[in-house]
């Protein structure tokens, strides 16, 4: 009875003295204040990066007075017509398609003619291979505004060319396609090269043995492996090219032609002056909600898609 | 085997390297030459005049002003970026521990991540306009927060005053940045081992010199990349500024920078050839501080 009576007291006293320790050892406890006040700042955060952007879609739906006259307040009804505004009258649907040829061109030719690159400088040897590669990475390290002014010339220049000339000018969904493309290519061919070395060269000998041509090798055999690769870049050139701002500003002052964070900005001084506050909100729902429900979907691929060029 | 493997090579590399060569490399190297002549680009020929371009450059008062703002930018951008994504990030992965030594992350990390990242997946543009709107005086979302809590006196024309401006677009920049590199570091913090965290926990370490002497040193590899990459942002800064602020870089030209001033010389002066001198001067710009920061960070490299 006695030797019961002492095991049980004495056997959930010596974790107690233990448990109280580590807490007081590194700093935490069940009720610690500190982690309390970390848990606040992440909330916080958390509230800063979002409150903006539902505010934003929130002020989208008001009537301009009430935008007046109670800013953040919630909208007494939802006024649909402010996107009828922005799509039509303040152009924001011409300027959303130019976008989606522009950036729809450019991110297939980039895909196409990177990975072509990529390919080949990764896995055939051949006199002046190292000399194309450090080339196209090199482009990695120059900073755009270097090339700004010639490169208005040379697509300006490009005007004079018989025939084509007027589809790859200045103010030329196509010269902009070809000048996204041709700026896109070093980082693309520098990840996608890298992940062409890492693919298993047994399966593109056999097929090389079995009298496949290094054409179809290619497309049939090689694309299809290098798959995860191309959705990230894919990715990551997407984003880079839908949110392009200063090569459009540059290569396409015309009114009609704007992309969307081109046409944007100018509304946002345009509308301002206009006072219609409510459409220039809608115009920015509109150009935020695609992005924003495309990330939401595909959250994990994006953040991976993004993140490996950094850690590579 | 051998048989027609030039062919291919040709023609898989032909297109893409004409392509890059037209619209790269063959600006790059034309923007040395036009920064060494008088341009207006429209009307005449270009004339050699030497360095007159660069003597103007060094003259030249609005240069220097934005290029002290992309120097500030370029200290305080990638310090507040990185001390906050380090912090949000060794808070999501090894911030929780509830009692036991476990090292876990806290409650809802993933929800969190996927929050922070938010702005990085939007356009400049939006981010410029957004911010513009939410700076307003009246209808804007800032000052509206500060009056529904009382803190009117803080009110203030924001992008209209000439000494808050350029803080309004550091604190834009930050806010678009930190999320990215919360993610960054994320990934980096789930790569080290977590024993590594319970062996120093063990012997009485507390959670800031885990955060200094475990995490950081670790994460060394990545930081050093998310520094430069927060250097180029830096050193740029054009797009935010000018959709902000608009072309003069914001009253009394309080956060013009160095981009702004080539796009007015080029593009609203017509003046070509200074416009190329200033983008001389931001290659090597850009090219001191990568070699500089690749020397100043420079570590030994730690395997795990």
């Amino acid at each position: 009875m006695t030797t019961i009576s002492t095991e049980a007291t004495a056997t959930p006293a010596p974790p107690a003295p233990r448990e109280t320790n580590t807490a007081e050892s590194s700093g935490l406890g069940r009720f610690n204040p500190l982690r309390l006040l970390n848990g606040g700042f992440l909330l916080l955060w958390g509230v800063l990066t979002t409150f903006p952007l539902l505010w934003a879609m929130m002020t989208s739906f008001k009537t301009n007075n009430e935008i007046l006259t109670s800013p953040w307040e919630l909208p007494s009804s939802l006024n649909w017509d402010n996107f009828a505004r922005a799509w039509t009258q303040a152009n924001i649907g011409r300027y959303f398609l130019n976008s989606v040829i522009v950036v729809g061109g450019s991110l297939i030719l980039t895909m196409l003619l990177g990975a072509m690159a990529a390919y080949v400088l990764a896995r055939y040897e051949f006199p002046g291979n190292r000399i194309v590669y450090y080339a196209f990475v090199g482009g990695m390290t120059f900073p755009v505004f270097l090339a700004l002014v010639p490169l208005f010339f040379v697509v300006d220049n490009l005007g004079s060319v018989p025939v084509l000339g007027p589809f790859i000018t200045l103010n030329s969904y196509g010269g902009l396609i070809l000048v996204y493309t041709a700026y896109s290519l070093p980082f693309t061919v520098f990840f996608l090269s890298a992940f062409f070395r890492s693919l298993p060269t047994a399966i593109a000998e056999a097929a090389l043995l079995d009298g496949c041509s290094h054409f179809r090798l290619f497309f049939q055999v090689m694309m299809p492996m290098a798959r995860p690769g191309l959705v990230s870049i894919g990715l990551f050139n997407f984003l880079g090219q839908w949110n392009q701002y200063l090569l459009p500003v540059v290569l396409m002052p015309d009114e009609d032609k704007r992309v969307l964070s081109q046409g944007l900005a100018a509304l946002a001084v345009s509308q301002g002056y206009r006072g219609d506050w409510a459409a220039l909100f809608a115009g920015l729902t509109i150009a935020m909600l695609p992005v924003l429900i495309v990330y939401l979907i595909f959250q994990r691929q994006i953040q991976a898609g993004l993140t490996a060029g950094a850690l590579k | 085997m051998r048989h027609g493997k030039y062919p291919f090579i040709l023609a898989f590399l032909l297109p893409p390297v004409a392509l890059y060569a037209i619209f790269v490399i063959s600006p790059y190297i034309q923007a040395f030459y036009i920064s060494l002549t008088e341009w207006s680009g429209f009307t005449s020929q270009a004339t050699f005049i030497g360095l007159d371009n660069y003597q103007w450059l060094l003259r030249n008062e609005y240069f220097w002003a934005a290029l002290w703002h992309n120097v500030l930018l370029l200290i305080a951008l990638p310090l507040i970026t990185i001390g906050l994504g380090l912090f949000f990030a060794s808070m999501l992965n090894v911030g929780g521990r509830r009692g036991t030594m476990q090292i876990t992350g806290v409650r809802g990390s993933s929800v969190y991540k996927v929050l922070y990242f938010l702005p990085q997946v939007l356009s400049v543009a939006i981010i410029g306009v957004l911010w513009r709107y939410a700076f307003e005086p009246s209808t804007g979302l800032v000052n509206g927060v500060l009056r529904a809590v009382g803190l009117d006196a803080l009110t203030r024309a924001w992008l209209g005053d000439p000494s808050v401006a350029f803080w309004c677009v550091l604190a834009v920049l930050v806010w678009a940045n930190v999320g990215f590199y919360v993610v960054l570091f994320s990934a980096g913090m789930q790569a080290i081992p977590r024993d590594i965290y319970e062996a120093a926990l063990l012997d009485g370490a507390s959670r800031f010199a885990t955060f200094w002497r475990i995490t950081v040193p670790l994460l060394w590899d990545t930081i050093q990349v998310a520094w430069i990459y927060l250097a180029i942002i830096a050193l740029d800064g054009f797009a935010i500024v000018q959709i902000m602020l608009g072309n003069a870089g914001g009253p009394s030209r309080s956060a013009d920078v160095v981009g702004l001033v080539l796009y007015r010389t080029a593009f609203m002066d017509y003046n070509f050839g200074r416009a190329s001198a200033i983008g001389v001067a931001m290659f090597f710009l850009t090219l001191t501080v990568a070699v500089l920061s690749m020397r100043a960070s420079r570590r030994e490299r730690i395997e795990f």
